[in-house]
């Protein structure tokens, strides 16, 4: 039934999935004009940059922002919502797309170009923003096979055998997970009758929570695996260091918050009396992903699965507001997601520029890298410092408010793992800073400027973000108190709290 | 007729992950497929087992009369089918050229991106 129709402006909400999947068949179509097609790709990322700001805008300013496909009424139909949380994330992963394609300029071999790695970094975008700003569970599926399927593809893109075999567990790991997703929301349909994330917000209050409870660690347990959290994240060692250095970025900072994300959703949103039982399963396994993360990456002589490990650790220490759900301690984890793409996006693609400098991937065999290049130096020193949490840089907000948070709460053991994590984070960068920059001599090294600039950019931007981090904390604040008390949410899909 | 699918889906289950649990990724892939259909009927039976009256409404009406099926899981399973042969399609080609590169199918074997027998990691600083 047609009541009205939607007004353009509300276009926004799904327009940054159109322009993704558009721009990624204009470039199938494009599949020869090699040149054209990094242009047409970084056109179509400014624009949707453009689009997730003026999103995040609308949605920091008069809330959540829905619209349901053919026009149905809410729970019928396919419904898009941004909230601020969605949005902001939205945004921060179009920025690091843009700047990881402006890397790819002068890193890309024209076999890549040819073999779909623009058309497939914008179907992955499509599949990242289709995630963060739906508002149906089975619609969340279907952008994370979206995502999935792109990445593979993007995995496997120069086809060496180092790729296949990262490839081969990433591909079966991940597969798993999104089939134990799709089991999960199986179950919640037969549980609750509903899959729209609104709808399910009032049903699971009234359902059984028995059946309820046990769906949603099975949910849990999917976007864990998702995520890279401990007992199930031996894919990402083992795959996410094969593929070229920006692809390493890419789906290093996004793939595993999508899956944060979705957990955070699921359990803090939809099902908060299910997230109360399963509190302490959620505790243990992140104190052990924040401590064994970074444990790890002491340990690792390669320096992108050194990085890998690095991201772990952030994860674990993300997700431990879960456990907790008081509103200060949610906003620092989804401070610290925002913080995690962007550093560990630039700390991936620093990390390509130094193993195209020394052509090679081992720290054992790198170094003497500050006397060849300083402001490769500076880069990685700050990124290093960035990602410990160290004051003036990014990492440090987010790990504040997470602190604050918890200490408020009473409860010690989250604030003595995340200090014991930033600790053991420091410790493995500064492991990684003197083995690489300080021993040893080598040649100088000159970098190539484009890979360059893109690597300054998305580091600069999170300097700027953690010397002005009003806009942060207090989106934040907005999200995570939009997730605790959804009614606002509810209501922006047209259904009544 | 819901318990007995109910029983059926679970052996889909017990078989995929026997299957997922070997080391041969041919059989890997099987589980998947297996763990797959599984799932598919796991969601036609959670969206219930009714009369088999088609869901269409009479001309002059607004719902269908009486009891009919629900076309909902008939559509997330279509999707869900759609989905996991592309993803399964991707995977067996994968695995072949997996295969090509290292000559196994052995995961064990597969250890280019994870060397076995790497030195320590160096101690000092």
């Amino acid at each position: 039934m047609v009541l009205h129709p939607t007004s353009l402006a509300d276009w926004v909400v799904v327009l940054p999935v159109l322009l993704c999947l558009a721009g990624a068949a204009v470039l199938l179509m494009l599949r020869t004009l090699v040149r054209l097609q990094r242009w047409v790709c970084l056109a179509m990322l400014l624009s949707l940059v453009v689009c997730d700001g003026v999103l995040f805008r609308r949605v920091l300013a008069d809330g959540p922002l829905a619209m349901t496909m053919g026009n149905w009424p809410a729970p019928f139909g396919i419904t898009f919502a941004a909230d601020v949380m969605g949005a902001g994330f939205a945004l921060v992963a179009a920025f690091v797309a843009l700047c990881v394609v402006i890397y790819m300029r002068g890193d890309t071999p024209e076999s890549a170009v040819r073999d779909g790695a623009y058309p497939l970094i914008l179907l992955l975008m499509a599949g990242v923003s289709g995630a963060f700003l739906t508002g149906d569970l089975f619609n969340l599926y279907v952008w994370f096979e979206v995502m999935l399927i792109a990445s593979f593809g993007l995995m496997v893109l120069a086809g060496n055998p180092l790729q296949l075999d990262g490839a081969v567990k990433y591909g079966v790991l991940n597969f798993l997970a999104t089939a134990l997703f799709l089991a999960a929301l199986g179950l919640l349909y037969g549980l609750l009758g509903t899959l729209n994330m609104a709808d399910i917000i009032g049903k699971a209050a009234r359902a059984d929570l028995a059946p309820l409870t046990a769906i949603a660690a099975l949910f849990a347990l999917a976007f864990c695996m998702k995520a890279a959290m401990f007992p199930v994240n031996a894919w990402l060692p083992a795959s996410y260091h094969t593929p070229p250095p920006a692809i390493s970025a890419l789906i290093g900072a996004l793939l595993t918050k999508v899956g944060v994300y979705a957990l955070v959703r699921m359990l803090v949103m939809l099902t908060p009396e299910a997230r109360e039982i399963l509190s302490p399963a959620i505790l243990a396994v992140g104190i052990a992903t924040a401590i064994l993360g970074p444990l790890s990456a002491i340990a690792e002589t390669n320096l992108r699965r050194a990085i890998g490990f690095v991201l772990i650790g952030g994860i674990g220490v993300a997700v431990l507001p879960i456990a907790g759900a008081n509103p200060f301690a949610l906003s620092g984890g989804l401070a610290y997601l925002v913080h995690a793409m962007l550093t560990m996006a630039a700390l991936y693609l620093a990390a390509g520029l130094i193993e195209r400098g020394r052509d090679q991937s081992d720290t054992r065999g790198i170094g003497g890298l500050y006397a060849a290049n300083s402001l490769l130096s500076v880069l990685f020193f700050v990124l290093v410092l960035a990602v410990s949490g160290v004051p003036p840089f990014l990492g440090f907000w987010p790990k504040l408010l997470l602190l604050q948070g918890f200490i408020g709460a009473n409860d010690w053991l989250p604030v003595f793992v995340i200090l014991l994590n930033a600790l053991l984070t420091l410790i493995a960068g500064a492991r990684l800073w003197s083995r690489l920059f300080w021993r040893g001599t080598g040649d100088r090294v000159s970098l190539p400027v484009m890979p360059l600039a893109a690597t300054i950019a998305l580091t600069v931007a999170g300097v700027v973000l953690a010397l002005m981090p009003n806009v942060l904390i207090a989106s934040a604040q907005t999200a995570a108190y939009d997730l605790i008390n959804p009614a606002r949410y509810i209501a922006a899909v047209g259904l009544s709290p | 007729m819901e318990p007995v699918l109910a029983i059926l889906v679970s052996l889909f289950l017990a078989v995929a992950i026997y299957l997922m649990l070997s080391r041969s990724l041919v059989r890997v892939l099987l589980g998947v497929v297996v763990l797959g259909n599984g799932i598919n009927l796991l969601i036609f039976v959670a969206g219930r087992l009714t009369s088999a009256t088609p869901p269409i409404v009479p001309p002059g009406q607004k719902i269908p009369a009486g009891l009919f099926a629900n076309p909902l899981p008939q559509a997330l399973i279509l999707t869900a089918i759609v989905i996991g042969f592309a993803m399964f399609a991707f995977l067996i080609v994968l695995a072949f050229r997996a295969y090509e590169a290292m000559n196994a199918d052995d995961t064990d074997q597969m250890r280019l991106a994870e060397p076995e027998g790497e030195p320590r990691p160096p101690l000092e600083y």
